[in-house]
């Protein structure tokens, strides 16, 4: 009945969405006043399209009961940390080493802490940091602290834990069940905080998401992985990691050939060229990458044309340098014949043979020193060096690791599961600053995937996970529509200007039935959690929303640092950080400045009695939507309801 | 699972018996890496006799082509099984590596 009565829901905003943005576009633009009128008409497409794919989420909305685990299955439970307090490291791998079904706790330390290692020996608890092999190469974060322990461990399954999410005892019994399905890649669970208060002030728990969307996209078979309180399968994150692999290997041996070229032809204008031993050495070079270009086009093995490559051009350096050397010692010999010499004799063979396996190593080589041929050769090989490891299973293209491995394992076959059920308790920020900084990263990871691998052309998905995986994307970019939503309204007031042709009847019929069922729609699917949070930040947060897309844009195309850090998880900023929200105070007195001047023209007859009334109504929404800031600046952390007055900080 | 080594003429066998799964993949890894260390860094590994094979064996077998070729050598795969080749074709991996029919044949062009 439930899912009949949204079903409807969905068609009938789906169909009034329509019929009032077709409107807009084709019979209400205001040309006259293009530059905010197509901005505006832009906004409330974009708008329209994010409620279509909120509809789909909702049109298959799945309720699970998990099957029963199976017994004997190998587990492992990480829980992952960088530099949050060792106190609240060891609650939670306290927690969850007495989970119940027979497993090992693993604590993986980023920050290499002493202490911590002294104090998980002491309790008998696992304790991982990286290998050799990380020194002096990318660390990737979270996602490459979680690759390294794959490397270290060898349960079936593994259980990701953050440091702040203590997990309840019964957590595997609940949820290794869906892994009888050997389909099953993921199992992900709510993230639900217990240090927020009623009102939720800094809008930290999610229940649109761990609730109807998770469940939506779960009906599709593309529910997420969101890094934390999941259970994932270990061959299905190896394959990945070894297709990853196989792609990463490709593509570097295809660029450098295609740049091997140029950088050949750089390397003959260079000084060194002119010893006849390196143009003669680049001629191999050259006839080396030729060969391997056309082992590729014949369809031969990675490994085979690397090596072969490789073996050609050290036998090229090895016999160039040896007849250096022979004609060197022939000269000596000469030398000494002549009597000329110190007489210190000339070298025995053994000692040339020596000298040219020297002068041939790749550090000695005449190849050395050219850095874009040695950049090449470096490059067609299948060691993957720039790497710590070869193989990645946990995707490391993004700040957030976990939407991207999601939706590769979906693009490879796997099933993921969402199970509604909190199972774990973790902890919130409790002030704006580091709240900021956590969204502000959420976004930049999603966009970053977006850019970077956009689902719409993932191969391997149906269309349905497709659209989900970017509908979350699309969510994200509700800042650019927020400013327009912000502006409109005080342009008119101010300056009387209407991006609409005329507010008549016409306007009024299309849009109040859109806005009335999408407002039903919402509570509908929301099913009485508290959604108004999260729709207030999706507006108020614009400044965030917009940074975290020109800065994963850059970093993206243009490869600039992202300037990301990780969430703290203990309070961080100071209570009443207004230049925090700077915009957005802003845009509040903007919008109450253009209300006011609104009414003065509205009384000297310079604007029309309607549109000032409706443009008002307008900026009373955005103020009463912006007013969550306020709330968000003088919050002072959590206080628990019985204990009263001593704010908490774990 | 078990493993063993045998030196031929230009190279060194490794037979891995069993199954190279999750559990055995990091013993391959360090059993290979103490053959590297006696000396020989061309390694044919002969999975004749490796009934079943999984992403982590598949994961360890590229930790152990990283080392070889680290250590200026090679190493190849040889007589490999239907599954086995079913997870390479799965992942993609047949194209990093080539499996020869026969152990012989794996260093046999050099």
């Amino acid at each position: 009945m439930h899912q009949f009565l949204l079903r409807l829901l969905v068609l009938l905003t789906v169909i009034f969405g329509v019929n009032y943005v077709a409107w807009r576009w084709l019979e209400s633009l205001n040309w006259s006043a293009w530059w905010i009128a197509v901005p505006l008409v832009l906004a409330e497409t974009y708008s329209l399209v994010d409620v279509c794919l909120f509809g789909l989420t909702v049109w298959r909305t799945r309720e699970r009961t998990p099957p029963p685990a199976a017994p004997g299955l190998g587990v492992d439970v990480f829980i992952t940390t960088y530099n949050e307090p060792i106190e609240m490291v060891l609650e939670t791998a306290l927690a969850a080493q007495r989970i119940r079904y027979p497993h090992r706790t693993w604590i993986l330390d980023d920050g290499s802490r002493t202490e911590l290692r002294e104090a998980a020996e002491q309790h008998g608890i696992g304790y991982l940091t990286r290998s050799a092999d990380w020194a002096d190469r990318p660390r990737h974060a979270k996602a490459g602290n979680l690759n390294n322990a794959l490397m270290a461990t060898d349960g079936e399954f593994m259980m990701i834990l953050d440091a702040d999410q203590i997990p309840k005892p019964e957590i595997l019994d609940r949820t290794l069940g869906y892994f009888n399905n050997r389909k099953v890649a993921l199992v992900q669970t709510p993230q639900w905080f217990v240090n927020v208060p009623e009102d939720d002030p800094l809008g930290s728990q999610a229940p649109l998401f761990y609730g109807p969307l998770q469940q939506g996209k779960d009906g599709w078979n593309a529910a997420f992985f969101c890094g934390s309180n999941a259970l994932l399968r270990r061959e299905a994150l190896m394959q990945l990691g070894l297709v990853g692999y196989v792609d990463e290997v490709e593509k570097n041996i295809r660029t450098a050939l295609k740049g091997s070229r140029s950088a050949i032809r750089r390397a003959r204008r260079s000084e060194q060229a002119r010893d006849p031993m390196v143009a003669q050495l680049l001629d191999e070079v050259e006839r080396a990458t030729a060969g391997a270009a056309a082992g590729l086009k014949e369809g031969r093995s990675y490994s085979e044309i690397t090596y072969t490559l490789r073996r050609t051009v050290d036998a090229a350096v090895q016999k160039l340098v040896a007849a250096d050397v022979h004609a060197l010692q022939a000269d000596l010999a000469e030398i000494e014949a002549m009597g000329l010499g110190p007489g210190s004799g000339s070298l025995s063979p053994e000692e040339v043979e020596i000298a040219v396996a020297g002068l041939s190593s790749r550090q000695w080589s005449p190849l050395g020193a050219l850095e874009s041929v040695q950049a090449v050769l470096e490059a067609i090989s299948i060691e993957r060096g720039e790497e710590a490891q070869p193989v990645m299973p946990l995707a490391t293209i993004s700040v957030t690791e976990d939407m991207a491995t999601s939706m590769r394992l979906h693009a490879m076959g796997w099933k993921s599961v969402y199970h509604h059920e909190i199972l774990a308790i973790g902890l919130a920020p409790e002030d704006l600053k580091t709240m900021l900084t956590q969204r502000l990263r959420w976004a930049q990871g999603t966009i970053q995937v977006l850019l970077r691998e956009n689902p719409l052309a993932k191969r391997g998905m149906k269309w349905t996970q497709r659209l989900m995986y970017f509908a979350t994307m699309w969510s994200y970019l509700s800042g650019f529509a927020a400013v327009v939503y912000i502006a409109a309204p005080i342009i008119y007031l101010i300056l009387g200007i209407l991006p609409v042709t005329s507010l008549s009847t016409d306007f009024f019929i299309r849009f109040i039935p859109f806005m009335v069922v999408n407002q039903i729609l919402f509570a509908v699917a929301g099913r009485g959690a508290k959604t108004w949070r999260g729709q207030q930040y999706s507006l108020a947060l614009f400044p965030t929303w917009i940074k975290a897309c020109t800065t994963a844009a850059r970093n993206v195309w243009f490869g600039r640092p992202l300037g990301f850090a990780v969430t703290p998880k203990v309070k961080e900023g100071n209570s009443r950080d207004w230049h925090l929200i700077r915009p957005q105070l802003v845009a509040m007195a903007l919008l109450a400045v253009a209300a006011v001047v609104g009414l003065a023209r509205l009384a000297v007859g310079l604007n029309e009695p309607l549109g000032t009334l409706v443009n008002v109504a307008w900026v009373v929404y955005d103020l009463v939507v912006l007013s969550v800031l306020f709330k968000a600046v003088r919050y002072d952390g959590y206080v628990p309801e019985e204990e009263g007055s001593q704010a908490v900080n774990r | 699972m078990d493993f063993s080594y045998e030196l031929r003429d230009s190279y060194t066998e490794v037979k891995v018996g069993g199954r190279l799964n999750m559990v055995s993949a990091p013993r391959l890894r360090e059993f290979v890496g103490d053959v590297l260390l006696k000396g020989s860094n061309r390694i044919v590994v002969n999975l004749a006799e490796t009934s079943f094979m999984d992403s982590s064996g598949l994961g360890a077998l590229i930790g152990c082509l990283k080392a070889t070729r680290q250590a200026g050598g090679d190493l190849r795969i040889a007589a490999v099984h239907p599954q086995v080749k079913m997870v390479l074709q799965l992942t993609s991996m047949d194209r990093v590596l080539t499996s020869y029919a026969t152990v012989e044949e794996a260093f046999g062009d050099e």
